[in-house]
């Protein structure tokens, strides 16, 4: 394990200021809404559907068409004409088109699209669209839509239940049957979002050449780069006949933007209606009606425990609330954490059920986290219900089941490698920085005296630099065929040098504000030995231009992992060019040769030293004096093609992720006994992400995760209604605010480096996002510890703990008081 | 999320605002806009579709803050902000509310009288002006008139006035000797519309309570105004002056008055009966805070 000291020589690991801050804080930030790319573009507005579940009898476009500046209105019938269904992740007879055609399956489904001249125009004509609904019974609630006589979404599908696997990795009813104790309870997690502070935004054009058409589209759409072939499979061309376009900056996504393409889809059909470029700028109720949200997922776990408190087998029901249609990459949430089921813990038999349930709901898709957070809610629940059936303290039931320091790389049984780690370490680390053993006394004697104060801990595996073979999953393994299984998780980077020795680093990383060019920069300016200013970092996504494969892009902290470790091998090739031209210039021999502080210089006697950009000009403007067989080439581009990111085996195991890091978390809470009003009182966190690239940024990710996680927690919730009504403005839907985040925090991190990736980097940007909602509804549940209630959903906040306590004071009216 | 088409006018003379709102009253009806802190979302979602705003922060005769026969008179185009900032504590129930006011930028736009007419019934001017028994000016067509806030509020966001009405300023009475105060209120989020909340003004002479007004907000359709003179002198007299002791004391008529008040069918923020158990316990603790302040001897 390398020590967590930082290299005053290197600019790796050093808290340096994100080169990109003073044009977002100066306003000088270019978003796609700042930029006019395509002259002539005219502006969309979109017909939504305002009920949950309708068949459309008819669309009348007619007066809408007719109103002064509108140039085109389309509607289903144009939608069908110019594409096909997307292709989905599996079979399922589930057509998804970016409009409703038959029906409407969720509020604020796309029915029409006006252009016009400008957005109050088109608002104002979209008013005149007329559509004629014929009502259906709408179903919203996930058990209510796997009945067989439940409202069918999809009169194709013989059920709602889009998708129904079940995996076994060992005996788990013998171990259920052995076991000293059953330990089982279901859990519902709720639907939250992220809502970026920029919505969704595309411009599109539609052109037809002589062979065929062109699609040009401007999105901030940051990946996977695997729903670009999902995209032109419905628009009914190649790859090569689209050019997308991601600008420089994005404005937050954390996942949400990946459901963007449906509407690239649309507004190309829109533009070539309109014979212009069409761009739409999504608003906030459009947003939250009808953008992408994470799954709401209910949640079954049974474990057989010994009477030690080792859980012996885990057995694990999921069904997946994935909205009204199987958009892609869905039902991925089910997958993404298929490797890292087992979390933290030494469990070698497991079964999983996982269903994707459609219901009358808006799709869902990746959302910082994906999948992390509901696998976490119901295995950390479940850990802390362990501990109560065998009479352990929480943390000490954890510890007992970890698995051990110097057991990496650890294989799990559903197929996963933990590529680093000391789980045990990070635990004993969390016990001192919180001085747990103290806190606990404490604790009891303030809850002795009607106070209600608790602490609840995660310690969860953080999965990052996603394996897309994972999706494959989804299709039973008879079904996938040989020859073309998936997998994968390569990143691609271009590094150039130019005449004066300037390095520029070409990033098709789709960054939404995560600091990829500052950290570049650092790794760049360390591999070749220069100073920061020398190098530059560029941050372009064209599809037409940018190297890229279906699994680019920006999710599942790839970053870190990935590009750098691309870096590294772009850069080891410069530098070999660079060796070669300056051991011309010294006359010596490359191999002798570092680069250092600007300079190439001889290692054993650096006093024999040529400047960096002097070596850089000699290929530039005097490669005939490179020794023979040498290529003048100062442009590297590297695939990181990382071997451990297989597709899934015939026995459905997968490494579903890369790297594999850690998070132990500890949350202290007091709850008002007359308001009920939670407030976060302390929290202490440990965190491994393998090495620490720049400490500032990573700082950031763990408070940007622990603030997503708090809003899942305790404010944030997509909610419906039975008849299928959404929660459609910050009203209702309440994101924390920075006043809201201000609970005093000790995170320490502990660093064991990845064995996989070049600079021993792993992910960081999701941990906390999995960890700290549980952690909060592990806190809640200790403070109310003695007062009978069962925490098994999500947000907590005074009003459910009203109707928690007086649902059970009025079951056992004979037990303890409420407060 | 777009205006639907509108007309709009930004007089410098009272007597030009009623002359546009009569106007734009035959003409599918006109809206005053203040700070717009309201009213602009309204319009962005056309929930509501005037056919013609009429801006009134241009006005003079609007703009101005005095002090006036025992009141504070706060003109209608005068900002949350500049109240919170340039008369803290000259009303002090009215410093101790505006904070929860939205947040510093709102406040910086909103007016108080924009506030008042608006009549959210979670709203925290509202309650203020209910609880200190202010008076709204008015002026129409037929001339000015002066309502009690009591008579003001008629219903969530409904108030009494007429459409081609306009609240020229408020008139919140200064405190006296012997008064106290107490206000708090429970959101979920800092800067959110109140779960439900508690204006309390107590006025007390040589220890005996004369006046205990409650006003709770965020919890019925408009404010609710109770006054619990009797219950809090006996809850005093029982108990003395011990904070806790009140408390106890006040319990069962603080119930009795969540009870018959919170009429709010509820939502996911709150059901009717948290928002008893919130008010329950904010009233509580804001009677005795103001009953205790009310003793000490003015600053
Ligand atoms: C994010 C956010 C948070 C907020 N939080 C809170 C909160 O916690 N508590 C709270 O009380 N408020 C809150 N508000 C609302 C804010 O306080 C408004 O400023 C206030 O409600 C209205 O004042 P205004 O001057 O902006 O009125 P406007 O928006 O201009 O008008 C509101 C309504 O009152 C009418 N009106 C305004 N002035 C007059 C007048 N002089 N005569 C007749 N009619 C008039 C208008 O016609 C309109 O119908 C919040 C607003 C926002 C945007």
């Amino acid at each position: 394990m390398i020590d967590a000291v930082v290299n005053k020589e290197r600019f790796v690991g050093q808290p340096l200021a994100r080169i990109e801050d003073p044009a977002l804080l100066t306003g000088r930030g270019r978003f796609l809404d700042d930029l006019d790319p395509l002259p002539g573009t005219l502006v969309a507005a979109i017909v939504r559907s305002p009920h949950a579940h309708a068949r459309i009898r008819g669309v009348d476009l007619e007066r809408a068409r007719a109103h002064p500046g509108v140039a085109a209105v389309i509607g289903p019938e144009e939608v069908l004409t110019a594409l096909r269904p997307f292709p989905l992740s599996l079979r399922a007879p589930m057509p998804y088109y970016p409009t409703g055609t038959d029906k409407v399956r969720f509020v604020g489904e796309p029915v029409a699209v006006v252009v016009a001249t400008d957005r109050y125009t088109a608002e104002d004509a979209a008013e005149l669209v007329h559509v004629d609904y014929e009502l259906l019974p709408a179903v919203v609630d996930t058990k209510l839509a796997m009945k067989p006589d439940a409202p069918r979404l999809h009169d194709t599908a013989n059920s709602n239940i889009a998708s129904d696997r079940v995996f076994n990795f060992g005996e788990v009813d013998a171990a259920l049957e052995r076991a000293a104790h059953v330990v089982t309870e279901e859990y519902s997690f709720p639907r939250y979002s992220s809502t970026p502070m920029e919505c969704f935004s595309v411009i599109a054009e539609w052109r037809d050449e002589a062979d065929g058409p062109r699609v040009t589209a401007y999105a901030n759409f940051h990946g996977p780069f695997s729903m670009v072939p999902v995209l032109t499979g419905a628009l009914g061309i190649s790859p090569a006949q689209l050019r997308l376009i991601v600008p420089q900056d994005i404005g937050g996504s954390f996942g949400i933007k990946a459901g963007i393409y449906p509407y690239i889809a649309l507004l190309a059909v829109a533009s070539r209606h309109a014979g212009r470029p069409v761009r739409w700028t999504e608003d906030r109720i459009e947003h939250l009606l009808a953008s992408s949200a994470g799954s709401d997922r209910i949640m079954r776990f049974t474990a057989a425990v010994d009477a030690q408190g080792c859980v012996q087998a885990l057995d694990v029901d999921f069904m997946e609330n994935v909205g009204a249609y199987l958009r892609p990459p869905e039902p991925a949430t089910l997958y993404r954490c298929f490797g890292n089921i087992t979390g933290a813990y030494r469990i070698d038999t497991v079964r999983l059920r996982s269903r994707a349930v459609v219901t009358n709901k808006a799709p869902t898709g990746l959302n910082r986290g994906f999948g992390g957070q509901q696998l976490y809610f119901g295995l950390e629940r479940l850990m802390d219900k362990v501990a109560h059936t065998v009479g352990l303290d929480p943390l000490e039931l954890r510890r007992r089941n970890l698995i051990p320091s110097g057991s990496f790389p650890y294989a799990t049984p559903t197929g996963g490698i933990y590529d680093s780690g000391d789980y045990e370490k990070a635990l004993a680390m969390l016990v001192e920085s919180s001085g747990y053993r103290a806190l606990r006394a404490e604790q009891a004697a303030a809850r002795g005296r009607g106070e209600l104060v608790g602490s609840g801990i995660a310690v969860i595996v953080e999965p990052s630099a996603t394996n897309i073979g994972y999706v494959g999953l989804a299709t039973p393994q008879e079904e996938r065929k040989i020859g073309r299984e998936k997998s994968g998780s390569t990143e691609h980077v271009r590094v150039t040098v130019d005449p004066y020795g300037v390095v520029s680093v070409l990033l098709g990383t789709v960054p939404q504000g995560q600091g990829h060019a500052t950290v570049a920069r650092q790794v760049v300016a360390d591999q070749l030995g220069l100073p920061l200013e020398m190098v530059v970092p560029k941050v372009d996504m064209d599809t037409s231009t940018t190297p890229w494969t279906v699994t680019s892009g920006s999710y599942s902290s790839r970053f870190s992992p990935l590009l750098t470790s691309a870096i590294v091998e772009a850069t080891e090739r410069i530098a070999q060019t660079i060796k070669v031209a300056a051991a011309v210039l010294l006359s010596a021999d490359p191999a002798e040769l570092e680069l250092a502080g600007g300079n190439v210089r001889v290692a054993t006697a650096p006093e024999r030293s040529v400047k960096f950009r002097h070596a850089a000009g000699l290929v530039h403007w005097d490669p005939g004096s490179l020794p023979d067989g040498v290529n003048a080439a100062l442009y590297a581009e590297a695939a990181f093609t990382p071997p451990e990111a297989t597709a899934p085996s015939r026995t459905d195991q997968v490494n579903s992720s890369l790297c594999y890091g850690f998070v132990a978390e500890l949350v202290q809470v007091r709850i008002d006994p007359e308001t009920y009003e939670i407030c976060i009182e302390k929290v202490n966190a440990i965190h491994d992400a393998g090495t620490v690239l720049n400490p500032l940024l990573i700082e950031g990710q763990v408070h940007g995760a622990m603030t997503h996680g708090l809003g899942g927690a305790l404010y944030e919730e997509m909610a419906y209604t039975d008849a299928g009504q959404p929660t459609s403005t910050f009203m209702d839907y309440l994101v924390p605010t920075s006043a809201e985040t201000g609970f005093p925090l000790v995170a320490e991190r502990l660093v064991t480096p990845s064995p996989v990736t070049r600079l021993g980097a792993k992910g960081s940007g999701e941990g906390s996002s999995m960890s700290f909602p549980v952690a909060i509804a592990n806190a809640v549940a200790d403070a109310l510890s003695g007062y009978g209630v069962e925490i098994t959903s999500l947000p907590l906040h005074g009003n459910v703990i009203d109707a928690l306590l007086s649902t059970r004071a009025d079951n056992k009216r004979n037990e303890q008081p409420c407060p | 999320m777009k205006a639907a088409p509108f007309a709009y006018v930004r007089p410098t003379r009272l007597g030009d605002v009623v002359a546009e709102l009569v106007r734009a009253d035959e003409d599918g009806g006109g809206k005053v806009i203040a700070g717009g802190q309201s009213l602009v979302p309204v319009l962005a979602m056309r929930l509501g579709r005037p056919s013609t705003l009429v801006d009134i922060t241009d006005v003079d005769e609007l703009k101005q803050v005095d002090l006036i026969d025992g009141s504070l008179r706060v003109g209608a185009a005068v900002r949350q902000r500049r109240v919170e900032r340039d008369f803290r504590g000259v009303v002090p129930l009215l410093s101790q509310a505006l904070p929860w006011v939205g947040h510093r930028e709102i406040r910086s736009r909103g007016t108080v009288c924009g506030s008042l007419a608006h009549a959210d019934p979670a709203a925290e001017m509202p309650a203020v002006a209910s609880c200190l028994g202010a008076t709204l000016e008015v002026t129409g067509p037929g001339g000015a008139r002066r309502i009690a806030a009591e008579k003001f509020f008629s219903g969530a966001m409904t108030t009494c006035l007429g459409p081609t009405e306009v609240v020229t300023a408020v008139r919140i009475p200064l405190p006296r000797q012997g008064d106290g105060f107490g206000f708090a209120e429970l959101a979920r989020r800092h800067g959110d519309f109140a779960v439900a909340g508690v204006a309390v003004r107590v006025r007390t002479r040589g220890g005996t309570v004369e006046e205990a007004a409650v006003t709770a907000f965020g919890v019925s359709d408009r404010p609710r105004y109770r006054d619990l003179r009797d219950e809090l002198q006996g809850a005093v007299e029982r108990a003395g002056v011990d904070a806790i002791g009140i408390a106890r004391e006040l319990g069962d008529a603080v119930t009795a008055m969540a009870d018959q008040i919170v009429t709010t069918a509820g939502d996911s923020h709150g059901s009717s009966q948290y928002r008893r158990r919130v008010l329950r316990a904010l009233a509580t603790r804001e009677l005795v805070h103001a009953y205790q302040s009310s003793l000490e001897p003015p600053r």
